[in-house]
């Protein structure tokens, strides 16, 4: 041990230069997004997204059933009050079904979304006693609400069996369609949950945002209803994208929504990208504010 | 073998700590202030800059240009009072936050335990918990599946590993907490105060593992209140005070001069001008006042439980050793003696180097000063004999458990009794 200059230095010549493991300073401006460490930390990722899957619905009566309840009973309204009286048109297809497909992938953006904003501050105990790569946290927050959404998407094929709805070969597509709403709302909540740990405004704003982007993604009614070039247009809220796709290959919607979806593809990385480098920029202060 | 492990530079670490806000001079102002605000927080939260808290004056630096070297298989303790700092040199070593200035090159994976069962979680069982706990830490799963017999069993929860935790006793969830923790095999350990946990036993079997962990030519740099742990782990150690350095060396020539640092500049002094007696060959290295647990009070309170440490050396087998501590008051009285010989601890062999404790019930002393006289012999001839060996102040202290403090103004010592009015006295006729 040694104070600085104070005391002997420890043989100069003979060690060989060693590179540190790492060097702790001050960062200043945009810093790299090290995502290879992300990748090293991704056993603590599964077994924090293992955790919140564990954990959500432990001490309830329902149980699971309640990823199923969320999006089914929405359906049902739906069906009552846009299908039966407002008689919003569905592209041809029974109404339930066509506002169902719309709402299993809805509901695994707005609870992603709502929870990733939450995530930082929700484990601020880990924040200021551990290290680890921040971005672990929202990302398995947001990975946690895949089983949700295969419990109800379950339900969506039981749906199109009754309603004697055939998939189509774009089924192939969907995984595609399913990351594109991951990471929209990863996107934006990296940018909520950064914000989040210096003002919780966040936390109130979120659910009135989410609800705002509801009506404005067609979910209780089609995209059709605009004429191009609005439509395509329309493609800049991802989640249009996302849930006129999920028609196209599952319904067989005969709008392929080609053009939208790539709109919304550029909007989504765009989000993701700026989000991330924001993300990475606050982090310093995470564990201090929080 | 001396390669550095740990090069601390110039490290320093400010906090915002708010308080002094400007008023607001008339309503127009604050309203106008309250308008504009949300806009240029706003501002400043794109620009990345910190706000709220950055924005108010106050500030204090809980690092101050510290700087040392750490070299690899070293394991240095860092001490110093609550808020000089430790927690945080952890916490920027273990890139939890960013320093101010100054930087720390770090050569090696490093594991930080500054908290036992971060992460745990209330409704996993304690299976489960291990898992995640582990993960958290930074161990593979693979690593946690082979250590996991070994983890249960340093618990001693066998029994209750599918229960969730929420069931758990506080003993068993701490249990639990620091058997994952103390699996961690990292290159460099950093570690807070986590030797506390659970009852006398476990305690025991915590500092063990700690001692093993050391052993095992590991980088440890363990903070702690303990002076007993810290002097048995540490060879060297960080002596911190107000985010500054105060003095690097052998624990205990740094131990001590801690020690001093709690009372009074007066007493320093007096425990350097050593009237010592006795053959020497064994000492009493230093004596100070603590709580039940081992850690060291800043202040003592009448009626407070308290325990004398006395840190000893010797050059012989401690056979059948009797410590005396006479307790004198400003004015040089004696007011009692605390002898091991005459209570119940009959020390049979003592190991050459260590601790005794005396544990005082409920401190019978009134508020004031006080000096200890310690003396140590082992029956054949008087070891050691110090007289002035530390002197403390005792301040007013609720010893009669009503609230009230004894200020101690008339009373020498304290002693408890209870008053009542005699209804049914016997008669007693003082006439002859």
């Amino acid at each position: 041990m040694t104070i600085g200059e104070v005391r002997e230095n420890p043989a100069p010549a003979a060690s060989v230069v060693r590179q540190p493991t790492f060097v702790v300073e001050p960062s200043k401006g945009w810093l790299a997004l090290n995502l290879q460490e992300v990748w090293e930390y991704r056993e603590l990722l599964y077994f924090l997204a293992w955790r919140d899957i564990k954990v959500r619905y432990k001490q309830t009566i329902l149980g699971a059933a309640w990823a199923i309840i969320q999006p089914f009973f929405t359906m049902v309204i739906f069906s009552l009050f846009f299908g039966r009286l407002a008689k919003i048109p569905s592209d041809g297809i029974p109404y339930p079904i066509f506002s169902y497909a719309a709402l299993v992938p809805w509901t695994f953006f707005a609870n992603g979304l709502t929870q990733s904003s939450n995530s930082l501050v929700a484990s601020a105990n880990l924040i200021k006693k551990v290290y680890f790569p921040r971005l672990v946290v929202p990302i398995s927050s947001i990975l946690s609400g895949a089983v949700d959404f295969v419990l109800a998407f379950i339900v969506l094929l039981v749906m199109m069996v009754y309603f004697d709805t055939l998939p189509t070969w774009n089924i192939v597509w969907l995984p595609l369609l399913l990351l594109l709403a991951l990471v929209t709302s990863l996107g934006v909540g990296l940018w909520f949950t950064a914000m989040n740990v210096q003002f919780r405004d966040v936390r109130y704003a979120v659910p009135f945002l989410v609800q705002a982007w509801m009506f404005a993604t067609p979910i209780a009614y089609p995209s059709s209803l605009l004429g191009e070039p609005w439509r395509t247009l329309y493609g800049i809220n991802p989640m249009v994208g996302v849930i006129e796709g999920f028609r196209w290959a599952l319904l067989g919607v005969n709008t392929a929504p080609g053009p939208v979806i790539i709109i919304s593809s550029l909007v989504s990385v765009g989000l993701l990208v700026s989000g991330a480098f924001y993300f990475r920029r606050m982090e310093k202060t995470f564990a201090d504010v929080v | 073998m001396s390669d550095v492990a740990i090069r601390v530079q110039n490290l320093s670490k400010q906090y915002h700590i708010g308080g002094t806000q400007a008023g607001y001079k008339t309503l127009r102002e604050s309203l106008v202030e309250g308008i504009q605000a949300p806009f240029r927080r706003a501002r400043k939260l794109l620009r990345g800059q910190a706000t709220g808290a950055a924005e108010l004056d106050e500030t204090i630096w809980a690092l101050k240009d510290v700087s040392f070297e750490v070299n690899e298989g070293e394991v240095v303790g860092i001490i110093g009072r609550n808020g000089a700092g430790k927690s945080t040199l952890l916490k920027v070593l273990s890139r939890i936050t960013e320093p101010t200035r100054g930087r720390a090159e770090v050569y090696g994976r490093v594991g930080s335990l500054l908290e036992v069962g971060t992460g745990f979680h209330q409704e996993l069982t304690g299976r489960e918990n291990i898992y995640l706990n582990g993960a958290i830490l930074g161990m593979k799963k693979a690593e946690i599946e082979r250590k996991f017999d070994e983890i249960v069993a340093f618990a001693e929860i066998e029994k209750f590993i599918d229960t969730p935790v929420k069931h758990y006793s506080s003993g068993m969830y701490v249990r639990l907490a620091f058997a994952v923790a103390a699996h961690l095999e990292p290159e460099i350990l950093l570690v807070d105060e986590v030797l506390a946990v659970g009852d006398v036993a476990f305690q025991k079997k915590c500092l063990g593992k700690m001692g093993d962990v050391a052993k095992s030519g590991r980088t440890v740099l363990l903070v702690s209140h303990n002076m007993g742990a810290i002097d048995a782990l540490c060879e060297t150690t960080v002596f911190l005070e107000q985010g500054k350095v105060v003095d690097i060396g052998q624990t205990p020539v740094v131990i001590q001069q801690y020690l001093s640092s709690l009372y009074d500049i007066a007493d320093y002094s007096l425990q350097n001008r050593v009237d010592r007696g006795g053959s020497g060959r064994a000492k009493i290295n230093y004596i100070y006042l603590a709580t039940s647990d081992g850690l060291p009070l800043q202040q003592v309170l009448s009626g407070q439980e308290v325990m004398i440490v006395i840190g000893y050396e010797s050059q012989i087998p401690l056979n059948h050793p009797t410590f005396k501590l006479t307790v004198y008051n400003n004015v040089g009285q004696p007011l009692t003696q605390f002898d091991s010989s005459l209570t119940n601890a009959l020390f049979i062999q003592l190991p050459l180097r260590g601790y005794v404790g005396c544990q005082l019930g409920k401190l019978p002393l009134s508020a004031r000063r006080y000096r200890l006289h310690a003396s140590l012999d082992n029956g054949v001839e008087l070891l050691d004999h110090w007289t002035g060996a530390y002197s403390f102040t005792v301040g007013p202290g609720n010893y009669y458990g009503t609230g009230r403090n004894v200020v101690g103004l008339k009373d020498v010592c304290l002693v408890d009794q209870t008053w009542q009015l005699l209804e049914n006295a016997p008669e007693v006729h003082w006439s002859v």
